[in-house]
């Protein structure tokens, strides 16, 4: 574990180092790229809560950071054109205000992970895999097909949205802004990985008769966590789509569960860091395979393939070796 | 709406739906016997369909390209079975998940580099190009109909296969004792290749019978892949009365519904609004179709009772 704690410090320092450098060498490129894995290492935290310590494996976590992007899409799209959102009898302001997306995006993606984890939960295995994938793809087919929003063209934002006291188009002062809130949800998820219902929860993914036998409900606590793993992912979404200024489906597809996954295992499996470790050496990865070659997914492939037949760890897991219990 | 509309609407789901038979067979069958989820079965569909499209346009005979594919999609699958997948049996779920989704990209990305990022065409045979026309005049594509004879023939068969021939039998075996049959002296690593051959044949066939209909490209095979999963849960896992059940049932309930939702929200809507709402409605029916399977029978219409 200690080892484990010195590979943490020298990956966040790393990443902090190459922003200042990028800062003080006026790279804005490199600062967005950071920036980019820090968002997709908080898409991963949300996933490594589920997957990692609840044994989840959700194959349908685009829907959720979709669903933030479009939280953040739509909200931000009222409030340019001066409409407020009606719904029934509600009436909803639009707003540019990113606390006030950011809550919108944590309870949208936190409800439709009600929905879905209620009905989903009632499987296991390859069932639970399967169906969250299809409940995925419902909603991309529903974004393609639902024209309000512009569809499969997707919907774009003219100004980034604003942080009180904070200038979001500077891209220092923006990447600041995504790393605390990484760094925030890294805090309250380890928290509560090592709180009473973080043990509950690591216990039914170990044994679940066990743990019943105990008084608790494995189900509950899987929804539980499915839902805040959820809301993290919806989180991401949004800050992510923020980053772009532009909302699509692409955001939805399956292609995107993929990735986020891609991120924990790369990483490392229910690591603290380990979604960082994966999101930045995906970017790396893009970055340059991508400029050495067009089918740098090829080799891509090839990586993970790699990582999952002979280093099941993942980076931390072969630097920092086996998890002392799992 | 007219009698021969909703006739052809039927046909058309019927002929989706056995297609995505052919597909769901072999991910079932592959699941039921090794335990493996396999998301590069879409990957299989296309490598047919890339077969029978290369072959087709090489030799001009559309038969010739269909052989290939089977031929293609099987190779494949030996290859791949040999060098990923049989390191996966004893793996766990993720592991197997990531591994074919790595594999996904690596077709993808290696067919991209083949053949490049444009589509290919693939045209109906010369023989089945025509409309056949029913008694009473209704007409519909020979091609098509082709199509769901061939798929009711390979459910057929593969009754056939499973229920009454010597390979039938162990798979079924090994479906159910994996130690005993090896015991019994049948080499299971080959039965596994078999099987994995079998299934990956299946999908290229799908998928060189559907590029004639549709275009021929780059990630056509990730679509109907999470279709067959829909059937599949429906179904229940590893059971093939399951899959022709619940794909025919996504077939009609898919076609139907597009065809069919807006017209009734357009009894009390207005137009426009209808058909925004009803494809949208439309497009998420058969997730709700098996949302609501789950919610009676959370292990699908055939599966085995946990």
């Amino acid at each position: 574990m200690r080892r484990e704690f010195w590979i943490n410090t020298v990956l966040i320092g790393g990443l902090l180092g190459v922003v200042v450098l990028a800062w003080l060498l006026d790279e804005p490129f490199i600062i967005t790229l950071s920036t980019k894995v820090v968002i997709f290492a908080l898409a991963g935290v949300g996933l490594n809560l589920a997957l990692g310590h609840g044994g989840l494996v959700s194959f349908g976590h685009a829907a959720f950071f979709g669903l933030g992007g479009y939280a953040m899409g739509i909200l931000a799209s009222h409030a340019q054109s001066f409409e407020p959102l009606q719904l029934g009898p509600l009436v909803i302001e639009g707003s540019k205000s990113m606390p006030v997306i950011w809550l919108a995006a944590l309870a949208v993606s936190a409800l439709a992970a009600l929905l879905i984890g209620s009905l989903s939960l009632r499987t296991s295995g390859v069932y639970f895999i399967m169906i969250t994938l299809a409940f995925a793809q419902m909603i991309y087919y529903f974004a393609i097909s639902w024209p309000a929003y512009g569809g499969e063209d997707g919907l774009l934002i003219y100004v980034r949205n604003g942080f009180p006291g904070l200038n979001t188009l500077d891209p220092i002062q923006f990447f600041l802004l995504c790393a605390a809130v990484l760094g925030v949800c890294l805090f309250l998820v380890d928290r509560l990985v090592k709180s009473r219902f973080g043990m509950a929860l690591e216990a039914a993914r170990q044994n679940p008769q066990r743990v019943t036998s105990l008084g608790i409900d494995p189900y509950k606590v899987r929804l539980v966590a499915f839902v805040l793993s959820a809301a993290i992912t919806g989180l991401a979404g949004a800050i992510y789509a923020d980053l772009n200024r532009f909302v699509s489906p692409a955001m939805l597809s399956w292609q995107v569960s993929g990735e986020i996954m891609v991120f924990v295992i790369l990483g490392g499996v229910a690591r603290f860091a380990g979604p960082l470790a994966g999101a930045a050496l995906f970017i790396v990865l893009e970055h340059f395979l991508g400029g050495l070659t067009d089918f740098w997914q090829f080799w891509l492939g090839l990586l993970l393939l790699l990582v999952i037949l002979f280093a099941r760890g993942g980076i931390i897991g072969f630097l920092a070796g086996e998890r002392r219990h799992g | 709406m007219s009698l021969s509309l909703f006739l052809e609407q039927v046909l058309n789901g019927l002929q989706f739906g056995v297609m995505l038979f052919v597909m769901a067979a072999g991910l079932t069958l592959v699941f039921g016997v090794m335990g493996l989820i396999n998301l590069a079965h879409g990957s299989l569909y296309m490598v047919g369909a890339f077969a029978c499209a290369a072959v087709a346009a090489a030799t001009g005979s559309f038969w010739l390209g269909l052989a290939a594919s089977l031929a293609a999609a099987a190779l494949a699958g030996v290859i791949v079975e040999i060098v990923v997948i049989r390191r996966l049996y004893t793996r766990d779920h993720l592991d197997q998940v990531l591994a074919t989704f790595a594999l996904i990209l690596m077709f993808s990305e290696g067919t991209r580099w083949l053949f490049g990022s444009f589509p290919l065409y693939l045209n109906t045979p010369e023989i089945l190009s025509g409309p056949i026309t029913f008694p009473g005049g209704f007409q519909y594509p020979a091609y098509r109909l082709a199509i769901i004879v061939i798929g009711f023939a390979v459910a057929g068969g593969l009754f056939w296969l499973i229920g009454s021939t010597r390979l039938g039998i162990r798979i079924r075996a090994g479906e159910s004792d994996r130690e005993m049959i090896n015991a019994l002296g049948i080499d299971i690593g080959k039965l596994y290749t078999a099987v994995f051959a079998l299934g990956a044949a299946l999908a290229g066939f799908a998928g060189a019978l559907v590029g004639a209909i549709q275009s021929v490209q780059v990630g056509m095979g990730e679509p109907v892949l999470i279709l067959a999963f829909v059937v599949i849960v429906i179904g229940g896992i590893g059971s093939i009365s399951g899959a022709l059940i619940g794909s025919i049932l996504v077939g009609l309930t898919d076609t139907l519904g597009r065809t069919l939702l807006p017209l009734v929200f357009s009894t009390f809507m207005d137009n426009s609004a209808a058909t925004s709402t009803g494809s949208a409605l439309a497009s998420m029916l058969i997730y709700i179709l098996m949302a609501a399977i789950l919610v009676f029978r959370p292990t699908g219409l055939f599966g085995a009772r946990s």
